[in-house]
């Protein structure tokens, strides 16, 4: 016999909507408002799962966010969600729930085998040995201790679920909505302010609904739906099933709301969970405190619980845990829930606590509901390993603390265990506060704030209930004052309390039993540290809070160490002869619970990662058969590709058809700032290596920027249209970033420059016309206008129209043929680049793509981000020409260091392939036959207007070796290809194509 | 960590790129010293405590800001405006009116 | 030193674990050594180890402000690679992994150092070419890297988004096999442990609150334990170098510590075999022996010596590993933590003399100090013994700044938080 469904009772129930479940394959029936660690108690499920490294049996241990034992796989297929608590798992009709950690069965585990090995097994094992010979033993090892090791099985199946995310401002976030938190709620809404109260159970209340009280009269889930419907009307919020998880800086708080996991699946568009990024002025930690276990012999036996979970189980979901139960507790808490239990009609058999004596009103009361009470006892053992099935009792000496006569051994299926409370500080000392010891809990509580914040009720170690709905008030009123709401207000008070029991619920210091008959003593039940593990750790000297949990993994589990922490910090001041708040805690750190990954991730996840930018003329290019690209952010075509065509077919026809008739090309994605202000040719001139200042009005100039550090940074084009104004051009990946460059020298190091600088990246379209026929068709396609040599010569700029939509041209060249970049308002894009091509059809004009502008640019020997690295100096790049030596320029001080005159330097040359080979981009560069790398190559490309494969290189001394034969290395694919070396510039290196 | 903008108000950290110590001064372009410019560069105080950095509200009015953050604590005691609006700074919370 | 194997284990299993003694001796520190290693971390711990054993120094003492590895070492996301681009790191990091696949015999005790590969995801087709670059680089300084295609990544790694359409769909990748992972706070341990058998004092607690000097020179340091003299001080303080070398009067270095955040998910069974990084974005994750996938991605991005960030980067490093492997999306975030990085300007470490007299620094480890740890430690300990570099850590010196040979992996400048 085990737990059951008592036959009235449970405040969370409605019995009259029976739900259908399975655990393990095997049908069960639960009700609606049950967990599913109630509803697997009611039908009398003892053994639950296994644990981490023991593979021992266990039941459920707790009834909220603490619990250790019961994580099962709920859900399967893609929705498999491993390391569930059923404690937090609300049911719904069809769950489909199984046990984990286990082969082949839950009752039957082969890894049991584990259990009986654990002499081996001790804390830190693995450090002392699978070393053999080196690597292979430890390999082959490795791989067994994995498949042991984990815990529930993932899926590699993608999340079909979807999560949101928002934001909320408030004046109070109350994280808790027991006693307290109901409390500092009500009274800072009542101050007029905007509240926001989160609790991660589905029903606000807490502890309220254990504490078998009446408030102003009122049954707890009158009293509190009032409150929630008093907070609702006063502009606050309601968040239940949310877990505010994390704080962070300047008060801002993550908290999580499980939106649909009490469904079988999201409805259609709903969230699965909801991310709330919560800015609060002040926020009030309603946390509340979890019940320590205490650590015996055999004290994870299923049935082995938490006085207050056996109590919530009965109160909340009416069900009796056991049928025949023992408490054992260090604190009068013990009685208390013994007597509810009894009243609740749960069998008790006994109350076993080590104090001498008892609060007398609670030993009358137990014995007038012929409970035994066995003080100066403990329970020194159980019995039974898949179920507890009996308990010894032995005598206790609290002064020395030694173990006594046997008392008695009494059989009983559930053992509720009390070692006092923990305060749950997690959320104070995420905010930087460090927990402070309080000798009365034999815990720790909140430190003193740093952030905005008041900590109130059990998390601030306030246990009593009274206390509890005093300090939320308190800490309400504190709320409002800290938000500038001075007047107190009287239209809340306390509730008037009926029905508590007598008792305090402060431990007597005993944390542990000494062993008796050999049986493990766990202080981390989910990980299998044991209080010899700890003496262990001690003995070999990982005596510090954090060795402790590095080395015995203590409260690494999923659960946190919620029930372990402050029982090992006990056990280790002990073994040390120090006080717990000297072994000291460690820092807690987010999240609170464990939250889950993709609720974190929200949307921006998939396709919408990042976002998509397009030209205006990007559907043009998809429906011309073009294969876009992502460069960046952005898509860009990389070659229109014709039936029956590859992509080498395409961007060969497509350069081809620039060299010898006309072509062209989307470049709306560069970066376009527009530079104004009297300053502004100054500006430039400081920022550019080359002169800028004098540049005419109707001139565009090309010019590299440096960084600080004397390294390219970016280059492009700058266009004066005006005595006071540029338009400069970047490279598509450096928009942002030169932008930055130019506010930050404008603002922060030369603020008395006159200039204001302006994004006008996807203001204009862009779009290059080049080839021998481009100011053919450029002129036929301007409506008004004049691109003749005279009008625009070379690097000379022109306004006109398209498409009856203004334009600007400049003629400028990054294929080396006569071309011209044409700007127009990036709406219009499509109807100039559709009038330009419609004007180039007799002289076969062809659009091209990245493929096409990379052979094109190869072949000039022009540079792109594969040859500025980040890495690379103008002289390096051949551009040592254009570092003005009439004026300074931002990095021009710093490339007279020794590294960048030092004539090892690679510096950019060309090759070609010798035999007709391709030449691999990412070959290095070593001399015939192999040996060191002198180089490597950054751009390749088979060069139609050369018939040769081509390729650009940085070489170490390079500009002597033009001429010199070597090998372009790939030892990745193990090839070489014999090259030439050459002048980068392979094709027309007077430039006269251009100068047409 | 909010960053209270005196041009937008507090927002939200991920609106800002960070800029760096704020106390280094570029020397001017006439000077020719390359460990002058090495300084600038390269070296930093990098304090355990008060900084004063700059932050770039890229993601508001994209002017750059003069912070001063602890760097334990992340505490931001001052935010005002670098440059031509310098001395311009944000009312923080705390302050009084 | 009590000599770790099956065979002592079962031994001590059958007497109850009461044999076994502490890992490392908690001796009070002595009046002058020969040489005192500031820093109680790996690199600390690691230098101590080789100038005994390497170099016969073994009056020499470690100082540790707090508890020992409480640094870094404890810190991180326990990757071990040597896949790096520019010669002068590559060979260094190799002569790392070198020292990695023998460390758990030669330190008699298990890091737990697996070679499960590391895989770098790319997405453009110049990113292909950078990984190209890269690889052939290592191939010719005889390191393994082979250049994977896109169904082979997705074999190796089931549960990657491999659709077509995926926003950054992924074209290849570059697989470095010997690569992988090791149990972090055992390194520090076995470390320590060994360090302690061959006679150096390791002296937890003990912060160093000063220099000594004598005509412009360290002889030693002032500490909360007293005067410790020491003709030679070695400094492996990543995080807080500054902080230290502020003592010694050096106010400026081309430093600025941020903290990098790392994250582990809840424990489950085997799912991901190898190190895999997401090439459009920063991400890296790999599977821990017990379960956990642990990953991390940019730095916050701000000085900063708190050892914990904010929610923009925790949010990004979900996204984006939730982009890759959309699996992910349904685990649950287990912990998260920060450590202190000392971000150098070009991304690089030092290694070096100086920069005073009796004085010799190890700083400046980014993101990647952990891999460093037993090469580091092997170079410091030469550094400090012969006073002055070995060949492999020559370019890692403290004035390449002034001279302006950088060692910038990534190419991104004098920006700290770009590295």
């Amino acid at each position: 016999m085990s737990g059951y469904r008592l036959p009235q009772g449970g405040s969370h129930l409605d019995r009259s909507r029976p739900l259908a479940f399975r655990f393990d394959g095997e049908p069960m029936q639960g009700f609606a408002g049950d967990t599913l660690a109630s509803a697997l108690l009611a039908s009398g499920r003892v053994l639950v799962g296994r644990s981490f490294k023991y593979h021992r049996p266990r039941g459920v241990m707790g009834a909220g966010p603490e619990e250790a034992n019961a994580l099962v796989e709920l859900r399967d297929g893609a929705r498999q969600e491993p390391n569930t608590r059923a404690t937090m798992t609300e049911l719904y009709g069809g769950l489909e729930a199984a046990s984990q950690n286990r082969w082949p069965s839950l009752s039957f585990d082969m890894m049991a085998v584990n259990d009986l090995l654990s002499p081996l097994f001790s804390a830190g094992f693995y450090y002392k040995t699978f070393m053999g010979t080196g690597q292979a033993t430890w390999h082959f090892c490795e791989r067994f201790i994995r498949k042991a090791a984990g815990l529930g099985r993932a899926t590699h199946l993608a999340d079909p679920d979807r999560y949101e995310k928002t934001n909320a401002f408030c004046d109070v976030l109350v994280v808790g909505a027991g006693p307290a938190g109901l409390m500092a709620a009500r009274a800072a809404t009542a101050a007029g302010l905007r509240v926001i109260l989160a609790d991660e159970n589905a029903r606000a209340g807490g502890r309220l609904f254990e504490d078998g009280v009446h408030l102003d009269g009122l049954a707890p889930a009158e009293w509190i739906d009032g409150a929630l419907r008093e907070i609702e009307a006063g502009g606050g919020r309601i968040l239940p099933r949310t877990s505010v998880y994390g704080y962070f800086d300047g008060n801002v708080l993550g908290a999580v709301e499980r939106v649909a996991d009490h469904k079988r699946k999201p409805a259609p568009f709903e969230p699965r969970q909801r991310h709330w990024t919560i800015h609060a002025r002040h926020v009030v930690l309603a946390t509340g405190a979890i019940e320590r276990p205490l650590v015996f012999s055999g004290n994870d036996a299923p049935g082995v619980m938490l006085a207050s979970a056996g109590l919530a189980h009965a109160t909340r979901y009416g069900v009796a845990v056991g049928a025949s139960v023992v408490v054992f507790a260090n604190n009068d808490g013990g009685a208390r829930t013994a007597i509810q239990l009894a009243d609740l009609g749960v069998s008790i058999k006994a109350v076993v606590d080590p104090r001498r004596e008892i609060d007398p009103a609670l030993a009358a009361a137990l014995g007038a509901r012929g409970i035994r009470l066995e003080t100066g006892a403990v329970v020194a053992a159980t019995r039974g390993r898949k179920a507890l099935a009996g308990i010894d009792i032995r005598g206790f000496d609290p002064i020395s603390g030694a173990l006594g006569a046997n008392v008695m051994q009494p059989g009983c299926d559930a053992l509720l265990v009390s070692g006092g409370w923990t305060p749950s500080v997690h959320l104070a000392s995420q905010a930087g506060s460090a927990p402070v010891f309080d000798a009365a809990l034999q815990s720790f509580v909140p430190g003193a704030a740093r952030e905005a914040w008041t900590a109130a009720g059990a998390c601030a170690g306030t246990l009593d209930l009274a206390g509890c709905l005093a300090a939320g008030l308190e800490a309400g009123r504190t709320a409002a004052n800290a938000c500038g709401k001075t007047a107190e207000n009287r239209d809340i008070s306390l509730p008037a309390l009926s029905g508590q029991l007598a008792g305090a619920e402060l431990p007597f210091p005993l944390f542990d039993v000494p062993a008796t008959g050999g049986a493990k003593r766990f202080v981390d039940f989910q990980h299998d540290v044991t209080a010899d593990d700890v003496d262990l750790a001690n003995r070999e000297g990982f005596r510090s809070v954090e060795h402790l949990k590095r080395y015995t993994t203590l409260g690494m589990a999923a659960d946190q160490g919620k029930t372990s922490n402050v029982n090992a910090i006990a056990l280790m001041a002990r073994a040390r002869g120090l006080t717990a708040p000297q072994v000291g805690t460690t820092r807690f750190r987010m999240p609170w619970t464990a939250v889950t990954i993709g609720a974190l991730a929200g949307r921006e996840t998939g396709h919408h990662f990042a976002p998509v930018r397009r030209t205006p003329l990007h559907d043009w290019h998809v429906a011309k058969g073009a294969e876009m690209m992502t460069a960046g952010l952005w898509m860009r075509p990389r070659a229109y590709i014709g039936p029956g065509e590859t992509l080498r077919d395409a961007y060969i026809r497509e350069a081809t058809a620039v060299r010898q008739r006309v072509g062209i090309v989307d470049v709306s994605t560069l970066g376009k700032i527009d530079v104004q202000g009297p300053d502004a040719g100054e500006f430039l001139n400081r920022l550019y290596t080359g002169g800028f200042a004098k540049l005419p009005v109707g001139k565009a100039r090309y010019g590299v920027m440096l960084r600080e550090d004397g390294i390219m940074f970016d280059d492009g084009t700058a266009w004066r249209l005006a005595p006071n104004r540029f338009l400069v051009t970047t490279t598509t990946a450096n928009a942002g970033a030169v932008l930055a460059h130019m506010e930050h020298y404008l603002e922060v190091v030369w603020p008395e420059l006159r200039v204001h600088v302006t994004s006008v990246t996807d203001r204009f379209a862009g779009m290059a016309v080049a080839g021998p026929q481009a100011r053919k068709v450029l002129q036929a396609a301007l409506g008004e206008g004049d691109v003749s040599t005279e009008a625009c010569p070379h690097m000379g700029i022109v306004r006109g129209r398209i498409a009856g939509a203004p334009v600007m041209i400049a003629r400028l060249s990054f294929s080396g043929e006569l071309a011209y970049e044409v700007y127009c308002d990036w709406p219009a894009g499509l109807a100039v680049w559709e009038t330009l091509i419609e004007a180039g059809k007799p002289n076969g004009i062809m659009p091209y793509g990245m493929e096409a502008l990379g052979t094109l640019r190869i072949e000039k020997g022009h540079i792109t981000g594969a040859e500025m690295d980040g890495r690379t100096t103008l002289a390096d790049v051949g551009l040592g020409g254009m570092a003005s030596r009439k004026k300074p320029y931002v990095g021009s001080t710093m490339t007279q260091r020794p590294a960048f005159v030092d004539p090892e330097r690679p510096v950019l040359v060309g090759l070609v392939s010798r035999d007709g080979q391709a030449i691999r981009a990412g070959s290095h560069l070593t001399l015939p036959g192999g040996g060191a790398s002198l180089g490597h190559v950054t751009a390749v490309t088979w060069s139609p207007a050369l018939g040769a494969n081509i390729a650009l290189a940085f070489l170490s001394r390079g500009r002597d070796r033009h001429g010199e034969v070597l090998e372009a290395a790939f030892p990745l694919k193990d090839e070489r290809v014999a090259v030439t070396v050459a002048d980068p510039c392979f094709y027309d290196p007077d430039g006269s194509r251009m100068h047409v | 960590m909010r960053i209270h903008c005196p041009c937008c108000g507090p927002r939200g950290v991920a609106e800002f790129s960070y800029g760096g110590d704020g106390t280094v001064r570029r020397p001017d372009l006439s000077v020719t010293d390359t460990d002058a410019h090495v300084a600038y560069v390269f070296e930093r105080e990098n304090p355990r405590g008060r900084h004063v950095e700059l932050w770039h509200h890229i993601g508001g009015c994209r002017h750059w800001l003069l912070v001063t953050r602890d760097t334990l604590t992340h505490e931001i005691t001052r935010v005002e405006m670098a440059g031509r609006f310098a001395g311009e700074a944000a009312r923080m919370p705390g302050a009084g009116a | 030193m009590q000599k770790y194997s099956a065979f002592s284990l079962l031994r001590n299993a059958l007497s109850g674990h009461r044999d076994w003694q502490p890992a490392w001796r908690k001796p009070d520190p002595k009046p002058a050594y020969d040489a005192i290693i500031v820093g109680g971390g790996g690199h600390g711990l690691s230098t101590a180890y080789y100038l005994a054993k390497e170099h016969g120094l073994t009056n020499i003492a470690v100082l540790e402000k707090g508890w020992l590895g409480s640094g870094n070492i404890g810190r991180n996301t326990t990757i071990v690679r040597s896949n790096y681009m520019l010669p002068g790191n590559n060979r260094f990091y190799e002569w790392s992994m070198k020292l990695w696949e023998g460390l758990s015999l030669d330190l008699n005790y298990n890091v737990m150092f697996s070679q499960r590969g590391i895989l770098n995801l790319a997405h453009t087709p110049s990113q292909l070419d950078d990984y190209a670059r890269r690889g052939n680089s290592m191939r010719l300084e005889g390191i393994d890297a082979e250049l994977l295609g896109r169904e082979e990544v997705a074999r190796r790694v089931p549960g990657l988004d491999m659709s077509p359409d995926a926003r950054f769909p992924v074209l290849g990748g570059l697989l470095q096999p010997r690569a992988g992972t090791a149990r972090h706070d055992a390194v520090a341990w076995g470390y320590a442990r060994a360090a302690d058998a061959r006679g150096v004092d390791i002296i937890e607690n003990c912060e160093v609150t000063g220099f000594l000097r004598e005509g412009g020179r360290i002889v030693g340091v002032e500490t909360t334990r007293g005067e410790i003299r020491a003709p030679k001080v070695g400094v492996a303080v990543a995080g807080s170098t500054s902080q230290v070398l502020r003592l010694a009067g050096i106010e400026r270095l081309p430093i600025e510590s941020h903290v990098l955040q790392a994250f582990v998910s809840e424990p489950v069974k085997p799912i991901l075999d190898c190190v895999v990084t997401f090439g459009a974005g920063h991400l890296y994750i790999s599977q821990s022996d017990k379960g956990g996938l642990v990953f991390g991605g940019d730095i916050d991005k701000y000085n900063s010596y708190a050892q914990r960030g904010n929610l923009p980067v925790v949010e990004h490093v979900m996204s984006e590993v939730s982009v890759m492997l959309p699996f992910v999306s349904r685990l649950r975030l287990l912990r998260n933590w920060g450590g202190i990085m000392d971000m150098s300007m070009d991304g690089s470490p030092i290694i070096a003399t100086g920069p005073l007299p009796g004085l010799y620094l190890n700083a400046g480890w980014c993101y990647g100090g952990f891999k460093a740890t037993p090469a580091s430690g092997w170079c410091f300990a030469w550094t400090m013994a012969k006073d002055e570099p070995h060949p492999l850590n020559a370019p890692f010196t403290l004035d390449r700044f002034q001279r302006g040979y950088v060692l910038d992996e990534r190419g991104a400048g004098p920006y700290p938080k770009m590295h």
